[in-house]
């Protein structure tokens, strides 16, 4: 009696095992089908994520590298129905206007990522701080341009460089804060205690250990925030004004690369449209380049083995 | 040298949370002082009251006593004073990332803003063989990464550290819990020459360590001090009911 029990017991066992041998070939089947779809799947959107950038850069060679000579990098713009010309003075005004955006900015930007992270976790100061970071993030920067153009535009009488490194520079202020931020809270918190365990007073362990640990994540933050500001058009209309002429004073209108293309785009010249299409091509190799270099620059001295 | 440790009526909080109730023990010197107990007792929460790393959570309060070798160091120096005379060495490993092997030992003192090249290079020399480490990372000094190393010689580099500032007491806390028998045998070892040097305090979950290493024990539950003797009596012959208990695996 307890003797069949059990074998009807194995045999039900027997008939799972072939259930179970069967529904598990099945299974293999389905999961060789989800995991290919999940790669797939992953595949198309990372090119999704790529094509718009490579059309965008392809149409730019293909429209632009044409016009792109000696001239465009040493000569300033010639006047409307002359040949030739160039976008040197648009060229170095973005680097002018991006030097003072990045002197105001990031400091600025990474010391307010410090009070976030070390010493205002929990106040309700910090939070005004974050919101207003999140806020500024999300103002238009048209609007940008007009405040700054009431703020020190009006004030000072007269379109500057200075006021258009301003506006760029603001702008950054929330990006750099806040990935600064997130960076700092990344560092774990045992390597904050071994720099105090060692008798480093707080702001050297925050300076030397803390910041240097999270500094790859906020130069990355830095230059998303550059990236973002070097091709911003709108911000400047109002502050930069933009010059045909040679300047580099930071009291004088100056020239930028969007600014140029922005007017070169809307003549109605197709010298000019040819030109503005180099203008772009350059502005995107620029940032690209400048971008690589600081991260080749920064990364230079990584250690083997250091995460 | 090594010098003694006072405690008297040390009180401590997280919180509304007592971690620690009315301890009082007296360490002595060139010794070393094994801590065991259950988890959450209190005896990380007390060495950590020993260099004052304790006050560093926002929420962490203390009162008492501490005395290192006669100075009370809740109020006749700094806390970063104290840490620099109290070294401590953590459960996990934790080396500077983005330092080289020779930056993780010379941090202590550079961070604290002494440059002197020559003196540096003896200091990260000697105390790498004091933590008897040397021969293994000697020629990779400043190639390596300290984070590029195994578990256990990232302990080792850490202890390192924590000797490279001339500490007069070595806390450590549980070291060797994240390691293997191998690494931890080690540690085990350094810590019988370490001591002829400095006073040890030694935070451990295993009580053949404790045995192994330590002069004397003492037992902590629940925020209190049980018991406070000589390792051999406390292992061998204890006071009191509930450190017996423990030991023998009754509870804990």
């Amino acid at each position: 009696m307890g003797c069949d029990a059990r074998r009807a017991g194995e045999d039900g066992l027997a008939t799972d095992m072939e259930k179970q041998l069967k529904s598990s070939a099945l299974n293999r089947r389905w999961r060789w089908f989800t995991n290919h779809l999940a790669t797939v799947l992953a595949i198309l959107a990372t090119i999704l994520v790529i094509a718009p950038l490579v059309a965008i850069f392809i149409n730019l060679v293909y429209k632009g590298a044409s016009s792109l000579n000696l001239n465009f990098f040493t000569k300033i713009p010639a006047p409307v129905g002359e040949e030739g010309g160039g976008m040197a003075n648009a060229i170095v005004g973005s680097a002018v206007l991006l030097g003072v955006a990045s002197a105001l900015g990031i400091p600025m930007g990474i010391a307010a990522g410090i009070y976030l992270a070390e010493y205002g976790r929990g106040t309700k100061l910090s939070n005004v701080v974050r919101f207003t970071a999140d806020v500024l993030n999300g103002v238009p920067s048209i609007v940008m341009g007009v405040a700054v153009y009431a703020l020190i535009v009006v004030p000072m009488k007269g379109y500057s460089a200075f006021a258009g490194g301003v506006a760029l520079g603001i702008m950054m202020i929330p990006t750099v804060g806040r990935t600064t931020e997130e960076m700092l809270l990344m560092v774990p918190h045992s390597i904050r205690e071994a720099a105090l365990g060692l008798g480093v007073p707080n702001w050297r362990s925050m300076v030397s250990i803390t910041l240097k640990t999270a500094m790859p994540g906020v130069i990355t933050g830095c230059m998303l925030a550059f990236a973002r500001v070097a091709g911003e058009t709108a911000p400047l209309i109002f502050t930069a004004f933009g010059n045909q002429f040679w300047s580099t004073a930071l009291n004088q209108p100056i020239a930028a690369l969007p600014l140029q293309i922005y007017v070169y785009a809307l003549s109605p010249y197709d010298e000019w449209h040819r030109l503005a299409w180099a203008g772009s091509l350059v502005l995107i190799v620029l940032i690209v380049v400048s971008v690589s270099l600081v991260r080749y620059v920064t990364t230079r001295g990584v250690l083997k083995g250091a995460s | 040298m090594g010098v003694g440790i006072e405690v008297n009526n040390l009180n401590a909080w997280y919180g509304a949370n007592h971690t620690l109730q009315d301890i009082t023990l007296h360490i002595p010197a060139n010794e070393a002082t094994a801590l065991i107990g259950p988890s959450g007792c209190g005896k990380s929460t007390f060495v950590r009251c020993l260099n004052r790393m304790h006050e560093t959570n926002p929420i962490g309060k203390v009162t008492g006593e501490v005395k290192v070798g006669g100075v009370d160091i809740y109020s006749d120096i700094s806390a970063v004073e104290v840490r620099r005379r109290i070294g401590m060495v953590f459960q996990r490993p934790n080396p500077f990332p983005t330092m080289s092997i020779y930056d993780n030992v010379a941090s202590g003192l550079k961070l604290n803003g002494f440059r002197n090249r020559r003196v540096l290079g003896e200091v990260v020399e000697r105390s790498l063989k004091h933590a008897a480490l040397w021969e293994e990372v000697k020629d990779d000094l400043k190639k390596k990464s300290g984070a590029s190393l195994s578990g256990g010689q990232q302990q080792r580099l850490c202890i390192a550290r924590a000797l490279a500032v001339d500490p007069e007491v070595l806390l450590m806390d549980e070291p060797a819990s994240a390691l293997d028998p191998v690494s931890t045998a080690k540690i085990e070892d350094l810590i019988f020459q370490l001591k002829v040097q400095y006073t040890i305090v030694i935070v451990t979950h295993n009580m053949q360590q404790a045995a192994r290493v330590a002069e004397r024990t003492g037992f902590f539950l629940n925020g209190k001090l049980i018991e406070f003797d000589s390792t051999h009596k406390i292992f061998t012959n204890p006071g009191d009911k509930r450190t017996e208990d423990y030991i023998t695996g009754r509870f804990g």
